[in-house]
């Protein structure tokens, strides 16, 4: 051990156990098994289903930021809140905007 | 031994112009290795350049690359216009005029434009902040080692393997392996890819810098224009680029893995190709554009000897451009034929980008009027862009009319139109940012007669290069043409257009005779603060002390410098005590990595996988041994910080 | 909400005693990462698209209907799931200053990681056993290059991690070593949401009828 080891100072230590967390793995192994158990029984048919297990992904993008990735954490401005949306629009623009342009070749092929 | 031979004679590219070229590369590194040697300056270039992570070396460093790709792009582009000046020219076979237009436009957009705003970004934004380095200085230099390295692995296929010559955009299937076999195509994705990596990283480096190292009070309504600029590029830097790195890996895939991603078998889709191309292509034109737009915005303030008109709207027109610039990129490609309703969506949005465009031309114009103008060399390329990208911007809107475009399209005209706005607004841009800033760079001023006749004949060489292709597209005449036939009424303005090329490149030699003879016979800049100007980088002494600020300033306006000028002081604050200078320290490793990138992209071109291998395996190892270096930083003591500012007249 | 009580204690907490934080170097580079990750994001959207536009270009070869094995692809799933948890547990344990044990959960982290990426190596194996390489269709093309994308984001991610493992292990728990960690974790728990997307768009919908 190295004295550099006796000066630091953490976040208290409140944290005896790692509520959040586990409570985040759970949500994200239930989001992930109704999607699995969804279309392995077909319970909707395509389209619906699709738009429900895309929506089930999206929640866990949000269980991922916000439970595991620390992301209400900021030093300064939440320049990285304002960064990951707009990427998170530009992410959407990409593929719909591909899909919007493309769809010409699968009418012609 | 047949087989060596026939092995040499494909790796070495013979021709009258590749012997040429292998003479005079031969010879000039001759020269610099005889100068490096004789003058013992091996040791002086290593310690002071090529392991420097201060961001005005570097910045002077990607000036200089600009310069010398400026040159190299040029020579491409003469030959072009002396192919085409006669109907039925011989000057060029058909393949050799392929591959010099594929590396025009190449070098020209990613490793001139690109090294050239990264030189003005390097060398001025930190000093407009006060801050005292990038964010990460480290990473700054990786960047400049990437696109060198890079640029030198497209530049050696001229006498390597061969030149790409699938046209820059690099369209399959045509850059499918089916129709461009050997190594040329290879050169064309792997340099870029490589340079690619450097331009993400400074896009994110100077996004953190802008954020979180501005002087204390500097809130973000109060930064010099041209930080804005780079904001605003450096947002559509990070957004872009990723969509550049996948439409050229995926190429990559199909040409060395035999994916079928592009290609016209096995359900590949080329036009997905086109799709992701300009998805990065369009924002890279506001890219390059934005901070040129921030140059004219400083230098127009400076030399009008006002506050620049419009802050606000400056600011949000940047942004609004930045964004609506990811939603025009179909306008590259109209005529795929993608539904009525796509093209009208993404030709409106087109077209509504010269609203926000419009907005900074009338600001400009609206901080000349009733000023004190004085006309100085950056000045008059600020006065000249101005008519020249309001052609440039209303051609523009032409070309995105989506029905009329389908007439317009790949002809001269709309050679001519992204040559107006990429010369007149880039170059013009670039070159007014390198005549304002080269007394901060170098400590002397650009002498005035050989910039005058450089920028006078460079002028008129564009209109009579350029407006003669305008009617030449409306004539039928389509781009990449390698030759046509007497009797179209084509001659007389291709000939005059190529005179203006020409006339182009003598304004060009008349810059470089500008640089040399100023070098020669310096006019020295002694206070620092040469135009009387406004931001924070003219209150420190020229060229700024490697560590910028002795002392990190307080910001309370906008155009800081000027503000205090007005209350009387000639130097900045110095009541306050000096502190030891936190600095990073240099390292060879950006270096080393930029050569391993190299010899690993080297060994993809040839298929040469185990060469390719072990250079990624060096980059890998170059990665981990910066991560165990824990001794990266140095304090500068007092006594050297008082002992520096001294010998500036400073305390 | 209950749930968020620990949460909330450990936002509550003061940023400038948060080791990763407490240098401006750290914080710097904490903001650059989240830029990268922003950056890396549109990389991903980009290689989605290219998947979306192709995945029905199976030229004669098999799709993804008749490649998609559920229960192999449910455990790359799960496992990557959880090595994002027992990473969050070694960031939480780092919080607390207690070195060991975060070591044990990022160890645990990286084995998990070794046996996805295990089993998608065995997947890829199987599949071009079965005559679909990358080179069969477009639609294999996109798939082995979304999927393998990530898949070499997890291995660089675990020789990373080991790199920072090593690092802790010899230099202790410092505010160079803490940001260290804390950017590996913001990578891996990226690449986890990454692979619930590939997993829904590429997976799901693959074997969805």
């Amino acid at each position: 051990m190295t004295d550099k080891d006796q000066t630091i100072v953490t976040a208290g230590g409140h944290g005896r156990f790692p509520w959040s967390h586990v409570i985040g793995y759970i949500f994200s192994l239930v989001l992930t098994l109704v999607a699995l158990l969804m279309v392995i029984n077909h319970v909707a048919s395509g389209g619906m289903l699709l738009f429900v297990i895309l929506l089930l992904a999206t929640i866990q993008i949000f269980i991922q930021l916000f439970f595991f990735m620390h992301i209400t954490e900021k030093h300064g401005p939440a320049y990285h809140i304002i960064t990951l949306a707009v990427a998170l629009f530009f992410t959407f623009a990409i593929i719909a905007g591909s899909l919007w342009i493309m769809t010409f070749t699968q009418l012609s092929s | 031994m047949g087989g060596v031979k026939q092995f040499l004679s494909h790796f070495f590219v013979t021709g009258p112009f590749e012997i040429g070229g292998d003479v005079s590369i031969g010879l000039v590194s001759l020269a610099i290795l005889f100068v490096l040697t004789r003058y013992k300056l091996w040791g002086w270039l290593w310690r002071n350049w090529l392991t420097s992570v201060d961001h005005k070396k570097i910045g002077i460093m990607y000036m200089l690359a600009a310069l010398l790709m400026l040159f190299r792009g040029g020579v491409d582009a003469l030959m072009i216009r002396t192919q085409l000046a006669l109907p039925n020219s011989q000057f060029l076979g058909a393949e050799h005029y392929d591959q010099i237009f594929t590396t025009h436009g190449t070098i020209m957009i990613l490793f001139m434009a690109m090294p050239f705003i990264f030189a003005m970004m390097n060398i001025v934004v930190p000093l407009q902040l006060g801050a005292r380095d990038v964010a990460f200085p480290y990473l700054n230099a990786i960047s400049f080692w990437l696109f060198f390295f890079g640029a030198m692995l497209l530049n050696i296929s001229f006498v390597i393997g061969g030149s790409p010559d699938a046209g820059w955009v690099n369209y399959p299937p045509l850059a499918e392996l089916q129709f461009s076999p050997g190594p040329g195509d290879n050169f064309y994705l792997l340099s870029i890819l490589i340079s690619g990596i450097g331009s993400v990283a400074t896009g994110i480096n100077f996004l953190v810098t802008i954020l979180k190292m501005r002087a204390p009070g500097m809130s973000l309504m109060k930064m010099p224009m041209f930080s804005w600029a780079v904001f605003a590029t450096c947002i559509d830097i990070i957004f872009a680029f990723p969509a550049l790195t996948i439409a050229l890996g995926l190429e990559f895939a199909d040409r060395i893995l035999g994916a079928h991603f592009f290609t016209l078998n096995g359900g590949g889709n080329p036009m997905m190709y086109v799709n992701l191309f300009w998805m990065w292509g369009h924002p890279e034109v506001y890219i390059v554009i934005l901070p040129a737009f921030g140059i004219y915005s400083e230098v127009v303030a400076t030399f009008s000897r006002k506050r620049l008109f419009g802050y606000t709207a400056m600011v949000t027109s940047l942004l609004l451009i930045a964004i609506a610039s990811y939603f025009v990129w179909l306008h590259h490609f109209f005529t795929m034929g993608a539904g009525a309703d796509v093209n009208t969506f993404f030709a409106i949005a087109s077209m509504f980008i010269a609203i926000p465009t419009g907005v900074k031309i009338f600001n400009w114009l609206f901080t000349m009027f009733r000023g004190r103008i004085r006309m100085t060399i950056p000045m008059m390329w600020v006065i000249a862009f101005i008519p020249n990208f309001v052609i440039g911007g209303s051609t523009g809107v032409m070309l995105a009319a989506a029905p009329a475009d389908y007439q317009y399209h790949n002809s001269y005209f709309l050679v001519a139109h992204f040559h107006q706005v990429l010369i007149g607004g880039v170059v013009y841009g670039m070159l007014a940012g390198m005549y304002y800033w080269w007394p901060k760079m170098f400590g002397f001023i650009l002498e005035e007669r050989f910039a005058k006749w450089g920028f006078w004949l460079f002028n008129i060489g564009f209109y009579v290069c350029f407006m003669p292709q305008y009617p030449l597209g409306l004539m039928g005449m389509t781009r990449r043409m390698y030759t046509y036939p007497a009797g179209l009424g084509w001659s007389s303005l291709n000939m005059i257009s190529t005179v203006g090329a020409f006339v182009m490149g003598i304004g060009f030699i008349f810059i470089v005779l500008n640089i040399v003879s100023s070098i020669r016979h310096p006019v020295k800049d002694t206070t620092g603060d040469p135009w009387d100007a406004r931001t924070l980088e003219w209150s420190l002494p020229s060229p700024a002390p490697h560590y910028n600020f002795a002392r990190i300033p307080v910001i309370d306006s906008r155009d800081q410098w000027w503000e205090m000028k007005q209350k009387g002081m000639t130097k900045p604050d110095d009541s306050t005590p000096l502190a030891p200078i936190h600095m990073p320290k240099n390292s060879g490793k950006p270096f080393i990595m930029g050569v391993l990138f190299f010899i690993a992209g080297f060994g993809f071109v040839f298929n040469w996988y185990v060469l390719a291998g072990l250079g990624l395996l060096g980059v890998v190892i170059t990665l981990f041994a910066r991560s165990f270096d824990y001794d990266t930083d140095y304090y500068i003591p007092v006594d050297e910080v008082k002992h520096s500012e001294a010998a500036f007249g400073r305390s | 909400m209950a749930v968020d009580v620990d949460h909330s204690v450990v936002k509550s907490a003061d940023h400038g005693t948060m080791l990763e934080y407490s240098t401006e170097d750290g914080a710097l580079k904490i903001l650059g990462f989240w830029f990268f990750l922003a950056q890396d994001m549109i990389l991903f959207a980009c290689l989605f698209a290219t998947y979306l536009i192709l995945h029905n270009r199976t030229a004669g070869g098999p799709s993804a209907m008749q490649l998609f094995d559920v229960p192999g692809f449910a455990a790359e799933t799960f496992i990557l799931l959880t090595s994002s948890f027992t990473y969050g547990i070694a960031t939480f344990q780092m919080r607390n200053n207690r070195l060991k044990s975060m070591l044990i959960w990022m160890g645990i982290t990286v084995l998990l990681g070794l046996s996805f990426v295990s089993l998608e190596l065995k997947e890829f194996i199987t599949y071009v056993l079965q005559g679909a390489t990358i080179s069969r269709s477009a639609f294999l093309s996109a798939f082995f290059t979304l999927v393998g994308t990530h898949g070499l984001h997890v291995t660089l991610g675990i020789f990373w991690m080991i790199s920072v493992m090593i690092q802790l292990v010899k230099r202790g728990l410092t505010p160079v070593t803490a940001r260290k960690a804390f950017i590996v974790g913001l990578y891996w728990h990226f690449l986890d949401v990454i692979w619930v997307f590939i997993f829904t768009v590429v997976y799901l919908t693959g074997v969805m009828k």
